[in-house]
């Protein structure tokens, strides 16, 4: 294969450059304005910093202090691990019926699987089950809804699919049962795609902002999302008794990056120990589904 | 030694004819949580014909049969007007951003260097994983009257630019936010597709004589021109859905009528509103459009002998 010209080479790779640049340079003002001191933003006419040159984490440690940020990131938090966890649970154990052949039931169910992929209830209907279960307002309405999605049904049931199948089979030979199978064999053979589909909900679930909107109400239950439209998007003024603070609060621009800090940084935490299993994982379910 | 055997084979095959009734049980939490949030409410459309009052519940509602979509021919001009906002958006991210991960697929294919590549990826994917209020807020900050584009501007004795909040930017706005989360994601399933491609059928096109770009055109687009056609019928289903997190979020400044979507539209009148069967009602027809369009795009893809989602 010829070498490409150094012409074009060049575009394409100023071209990637500046995207990468257009990703980074949000993040990285926003994490250091968060650490700002007022010196430092009031020099640069009150906006974004990009170097915080008087550093300080007074932003965070008004917003910890207890009062509606701290409450939401426990909530949140809470959330998402219960969330995560269950929807792993339920998502793998329906995949495992769905991917041994010839299960009774398994037909019907795929089909409204993938129904599930290709289209959505609405709005309104949604709301009103949520409403006839007795959710609204109530946590269990920011899981139960989302806790099978049949996009990660379909991935975990074709890397099931995919385990040699002479261990099914030597397995079927020593008596053994399907619970025993699904516990002994397939799940520890699949730790990568658990993995993947495991972060696919955990990111759900922390960045849920539709079905909060939609069933949380009260305000002392608001999650991450809520909070940060309220305090970030809509710029709602935070004042001290909102945050339990006991002395003067650092500039409103700071603590506003700094709740978009947080409501950030547990996505950018995990992401890197996940990020290679990705391509594994939508790749299956593309040449599968 | 040789009867054990059989005898093993004869239980497993018994085995195998009796329905496994504890694989069921075992999957069935999910099935029932799936068929309870995404089937069960579809019977909840009845409301689409009733004049649905939440105090009476379904059962007491009188029936008005199909008065509630007289949007449909009436000339209801907030209906009209969230439509055709619906339908440029659904043009723009259809023809014009769904190609765009493709276009960048190809770039980072064609780099020399496994590393690099690599991690250009990896900052590439990472809007993704960012819900729509930090992409929205990210944007305020950067683009706003307060942002760092104007702080930027202003110091430097520039006018400053408004963006954020001006509705007849509004829908640039909302595309080029797309853009920036998705376009990197968008990619991994196009560069999974270019790595199955033959590279000895780029050798040999290269030895008859053919240029880099009649080999994209001969050899890398017929190759992953199937993939192209299924993500594409895969957004059919829900075309009309135009990102209501994203619009609802900024939805404040702009005004309902550069702003107005029919899922925004669902929810104002009907979950703000109360209006809930003429809101069912809208929803109901958008799912229906949805529907007919995946069919429609299916059949027109086994037409050109593509397999389409799914099989005839």
């Amino acid at each position: 294969m010829e070498t490409p010209k150094p012409l074009v080479q060049a575009i394409k790779f100023i071209a990637l450059l500046v995207s990468v640049v257009l990703v980074i340079v949000p993040f990285w003002t926003v994490i250091a304005t968060s650490f700002a001191d007022e010196e430092t933003i009031n020099a640069n006419a009150g906006g974004m910093v990009m170097w915080p040159t008087g550093f300080t984490v007074s932003s965070y440690e008004a917003l910890l202090n207890g009062g509606v940020v701290t409450r939401a990131l426990v909530i949140s938090v809470l959330v998402t691990v219960v969330g995560t966890l269950l929807s792993l649970a339920v998502t793998a154990c329906l995949a495992y019926w769905l991917s041994r052949p010839g299960a009774l039931g398994a037909k019907p169910m795929l089909l409204l699987v993938l129904g599930s992929v290709l289209f959505s209830p609405g709005l309104i209907p949604n709301y009103l089950v949520v409403k006839e279960l007795g959710l609204l307002d109530n946590y269990w309405s920011l899981i139960l809804p989302v806790m099978v999605n049949g996009f990660n049904v379909i991935v975990m049931r074709a890397f099931f699919q995919n385990l040699p199948r002479e261990l099914f089979e030597s397995a079927a030979i020593d008596g053994a049962s399907s619970a025993t199978v699904l516990v002994k064999i397939v799940l520890p053979l699949s730790k990568a795609v658990l993995a993947v589909i495991g972060l696919f909900y955990a990111v759900a679930y922390w960045n849920a902002f539709f079905n909060a909107l939609l069933y949380i109400q009260s305000a002392d239950k608001w999650p991450m999302a809520l909070v940060l439209r309220t305090f970030v998007v809509n710029q709602t003024t935070i004042g001290g008794d909102q945050v339990g603070a006991t002395e003067a609060l650092p500039p409103q621009l700071s603590l506003q990056m700094a709740i978009l800090v947080m409501a950030t940084v547990p996505i950018l935490i995990v992401y890197p120990f996940l990020q290679k299993h990705f391509a594994k994982g939508v790749m299956i379910g593309a040449v599968k589904g | 030694m040789a009867s054990q055997v059989v005898d093993d084979h004869t239980i497993a095959r018994r085995r195998r004819v009796r329905p496994d009734l504890l694989l069921v049980g075992i999957g069935l939490p999910g099935g029932i949580a799936l068929i309870l949030f995404q089937y069960f409410p579809l019977a909840f459309n009845v409301i689409a014909f009733q004049d649905y009052q939440p105090y009476l519940g379904i059962g007491q509602s009188s029936w008005v049969g199909f008065q509630n979509f007289s949007f449909l021919w009436d000339g209801n001009p907030q209906f009209l007007n969230a439509l055709t906002n619906t339908l440029i958006l659904t043009l723009i991210q259809t023809v014009l951003v769904f190609p765009i991960p493709l276009a960048f697929a190809l770039m980072l294919n064609s780099l020399a260097g496994e590393r690099l590549k690599r991690l250009l990826q990896s900052v590439l994917y990472l809007p993704h994983f960012m819900s729509w209020v930090i992409v929205v807020a990210l944007f305020q900050q950067m683009l706003g009257d307060a942002g760092m584009l104007n702080t930027f501007l202003i110091q430097n004795d520039f006018d400053m630019v408004q963006i954020i909040g001006v509705p007849d930017l509004f829908k640039t706005l909302l595309t080029s936010q797309i853009i920036w989360k998705d376009t990197g994601w968008g990619t991994i399933i196009f560069l999974a597709a270019l790595s199955q491609i033959d590279q000895e059928q780029y050798e040999a096109a290269a030895v008859d004589g053919a240029g880099p770009l009649r080999r994209m055109w001969s050899i890398t687009l017929p190759s992953i021109r199937g993939l192209f056609i299924l993500l594409l019928i895969l957004r059919l289903g829900n075309s009309l859905s135009v990102g209501f997190e994203q619009i609802i979020l900024q939805q404040g400044p702009v005004g309902l009528e550069a702003s107005e979507v029919l899922d925004t539209w669902v929810y104002n009148n009907g979950i703000i509103g109360g209006n809930w069967s003429m809101a069912s009602a809208v929803g109901l027809f958008k799912m229906m459009v949805g529907i007919v369009l995946v069919i429609g795009a299916n059949k027109l893809a086994h037409l050109f002998g593509e397999r389409g989602v799914y099989e005839k």
